[in-house]
């Protein structure tokens, strides 16, 4: 399939380059000659390493996003942001609690959100970020669980936030705190493990170890698969 | 929104859609599948591979770009370096900060070891943070680690390591207990069971998943782990060259950081390669799933240093990698879209294949769909099937989509596609390395010693092809082990004088068997330059 190519002009750090239009802003960046160190991780928007912000010329609103998720266009002013210095506290997760006590101890700034909402307008994954951070607020950790899961903690947020806080720190605490204290126990896996230890798959074990070949293909090729 | 030309194929698989959930496709014989196996996957592709002139594998196998960089020069002499003075002294060296880095750095900070991590990009910039889909356990009733040992073993053609693969199943379980209790947030009903799906040629539903974000969720929780241990994490630099002391034995690592280019020298009692694979070497031309760093560097190191390797001819191509648009081409469209439902579909509309078949499977008749059975759609990198995501919609009601598989509705969403109303195309992409250095069951290489591995660069606890679900549980289970090891052997070690002896002897057994090249490695990172696809 022959596809016709039309350049666009975009600004890397305010230079201007010729570049095909199909391209993501991190392959325009390497299309321009960049070999790139910084700003580049998973290249498919997982990791947050290529947390990027432009502005479209002759508009004034700033955007926002990963640069391997996202088409070039027309005018780009791009500037990427490689490393934001995000606050991480450190914790022992096992001498922790789920209260609202721990939040206001590591992340207290969560307290002086002024409701600007700029977090959310600014997140690369569309996530409501404020509504986490309030959540968070209350101690409601198993709702900003969820509310921030799809985090990939590239430190937009944090770098337009007035009040100074690290939103995806106080999610990833939030989520670990929901994971490890909130959520429901799982008796049959702590069951399977006591089996486990108690040797109680050993024997079947060592002998399907020690079958010919010829026997294990027997075995696999007639086994019967769940529904 | 699909451009115009895709308009009549999506029609037909449209018309089909409720014909084709209710249809449920044979899976292959034996035979068949080692027919397929043989004419369409690429391992098979005999001028793809070139013999290793010398090393510890001499006369084997393996991909002309791997050959190339282990018969490679190292990108340092032994003189550029002052050994004796190093920068750092620890007991535990990591090198690799993915899952099974950060595992082995957690079990041996636990075991009150001096354990640090280096990393030549961030700690998390590894396929476990794109891991998708999920990881096996047997942990429900009907199941058990003999059932999910058999899966395994079958499904990697016989050929995996009895004692490593042993390993994996009954450690399984208290792998997951372990993430749970580090606050991974697996998916679970309200009373706490677990919610498991299939996997391509699981005969039991035991895959544990974090929606589509499985591995992003356990790395994360590790990384967020290290840090509050205050393990040291040296980011940005990688490891050029092992060192090894008097007596052949691992004895730490020449590093250089990867913006300055400055050199540093970091002993240890005991060193851990946790480099993960190799899809950034786009073997056979083929785009990959794989993150940037994804370079068979620890092959190399090892190789260089005397580690032998164990099917290093094997790599694992995902069927479903994306195909459309060629923003995204290569990237990973999780197995689990299949265990929820979607079924493969030809550009005529009919299902050709039974959607969990393993992965080898799976991609060859992808291949043979696209090649000689003419029955692929066209795209602008090539051509692909459909994966008829709506289908899971439909089977397991509104929102399942959302609710599941959220990464890729929004990865497709970026680009116009509503994967919960159309399909979308999908053809394979290099995914993982099956083999890597041949370690015994305490994790040890089998050749050098106080020298571990852990995660995708570890060859045969697979054997030649790998379940889903499988790696993201290998690098939990060997990477604990080889922390725990390590640590454990770094207290009876006493480290002789650090050498670098291996790379002359190594230069002249290149010289020996004659074979010229200006080539040098590891690789560190690809290069994709001034050029409009990155492949």
């Amino acid at each position: 399939m022959v596809i016709m190519e039309t350049m666009v002009t975009i600004y890397l750090f305010g230079k201007a380059y010729q570049v095909p239009d199909n391209l993501t802003i991190m392959r325009a960046m390497e299309y321009s000659g960049y070999q790139l160190v910084r700003g580049c991780g998973c290249r498919n928007g997982f990791c947050g390493a290529c947390a990027t912000i432009y502005r479209i010329k002759g508009q004034t609103e700033l955007k926002t996003c990963l640069a391997c998720q996202t088409k070039v266009e027309e005018g780009m002013y791009i500037a990427t942001l490689p490393f934001f210095p995000l606050v991480k506290q450190v914790y022992d997760i096992n001498n922790i609690k789920p209260t609202e006590q721990i939040m206001m101890q590591l992340y207290p700034e969560i307290y002086a959100c002024i409701g600007c909402n700029a977090c959310t307008k600014s997140c690369t994954q569309g996530l409501n970020v404020m509504q986490y951070i309030a959540y968070a607020q209350r101690g409601e950790f198993d709702k900003c669980a969820e509310e921030s899961f799809d985090c990939v903690m590239c430190g937009v947020c944090s770098s337009r936030c007035p009040a100074g806080i690290s939103h995806p720190q106080v999610a990833m605490l939030a989520r670990r705190l929901n994971g490890k204290y909130l959520a429901p126990k799982s008796a049959h896996l702590d069951e399977r493990v006591r089996e486990i230890k108690d040797g109680t798959f050993t024997e079947l074990l060592e002998a399907l170890m020690q079958k010919p070949i010829s026997e294990m293909k027997e075995l696999y090729n007639n086994r019967e698969i769940e529904k | 929104m699909y451009p115009n030309q895709y308009e009549a194929s999506l029609k037909l698989v449209e018309a089909a859609r409720e014909q084709n959930i209710a249809y449920t496709p044979n899976r292959m014989t034996a035979e068949e599948k080692e027919t397929l196996l043989a004419t369409y996957h690429p391992d098979y592709r005999k001028e793809e591979f070139s013999t290793l002139a010398f090393g510890p594998n001499q006369g084997e196998q393996v991909p002309h770009e791997l050959c190339e960089m282990l018969q490679a020069h190292s990108r340092i002499k032994a003189e550029d370096v002052d050994l004796t003075n190093p920068a750092y002294d620890v007991d535990v060296l990591i090198i690799g900060g993915g899952g099974a880095g950060s595992s082995a750095a957690i079990e041996a900070h636990e075991a009150g070891a001096n354990v640090m991590i280096v990393t030549k990009l961030r700690i998390g910039d590894a396929n476990t943070m794109m891991a998708e889909g999920g990881i096996q356990a047997a942990d429900k009733p009907n199941d058990s680690p003999a059932i999910h040992y058999l899966d395994a073993f079958g499904g990697g053609h016989f050929a995996a390591k009895p004692e490593l693969l042993s390993k994996l199943v009954t450690e399984a379980p208290e792998a997951i207990q372990w993430l749970d209790a580090l606050g991974v947030e697996f998916d679970k009903s309200p009373d706490g069971t677990m919610i498991t799906t299939h996997g391509g040629g699981t005969s039991r539903k035991r895959m544990h998943a974090a929606k589509d974000y499985s591995g992003a969720e356990i790395m994360r929780t590790l990384r967020d782990e290290v840090l509050n241990r205050g393990i040291p994490v040296i980011d940005f630099t990688a490891a050029l060259e092992l060192i090894l002391d008097e007596n052949g034995h691992a004895a730490g690592a020449v590093l250089k950081n990867m913006e300055t280019g400055e050199l540093y020298v970091a002993k240890a009692k005991t060193v851990i390669l946790a480099t993960g694979g190799a899809g950034r070497m786009h073997y056979q031309g083929f785009p990959t799933s794989n993150h940037y760093g994804a370079t068979a560097d620890g092959l190399v190191l090892g190789y260089r240093a005397g580690a032998k390797l164990l099917y290093a001819d094997t790599l694992q191509y995902h069927p479903t990698g994306a195909a459309f648009p060629e923003q995204i081409f290569g990237a990973l469209v999780t197995e689990k879209v299949r265990s929820l439902g979607a079924k493969l579909i030809g550009a005529d509309g009919t299902v050709f294949m039974h959607p969990l078949e393993t992965r080898d499977v799976a991609a060859a008749s992808i291949i043979r769909e696209c090649s000689d059975r003419h029955n692929g759609v066209a795209t602008p990198s090539g051509f692909g099937v459909w994966l008829d995501t709506p289908m899971i919609e439909k089977i397991g009601g509104e929102g399942t989509i959302e609710a599941r598989i959220p990464a890729m509705m929004r990865m497709f969403g970026k680009y116009g596609i509503d994967i919960r109303r159309e399909p979308i195309l999908v053809y394979p992409t290099l995914h993982y390395q099956n083999g890597g250095l041949d370690i015994t069951d305490d994790c040890m290489t089998t050749n050098v010693e106080n020298l571990f591995a852990a995660g995708e660069v570890v060859g045969g606890i697979h054997g030649r092809n790998r379940l889903m679900g499988n790696s993201l549980l290998d690098i939990i289970v060997f990477g604990r082990s080889a922390g725990k090891n390590a640590a454990a052997r770094a207290k009876e070690t006493k480290v002789g004088t650090l050498t670098l002896e291996h790379i002359a002897k190594f230069d002249a057994a290149r010289k020996a068997a004659g074979i010229e090249t200006d080539a040098v490695s590891p690789k560190l990172l690809p290069s994709y330059t001034g050029q409009k696809s990155g492949i």
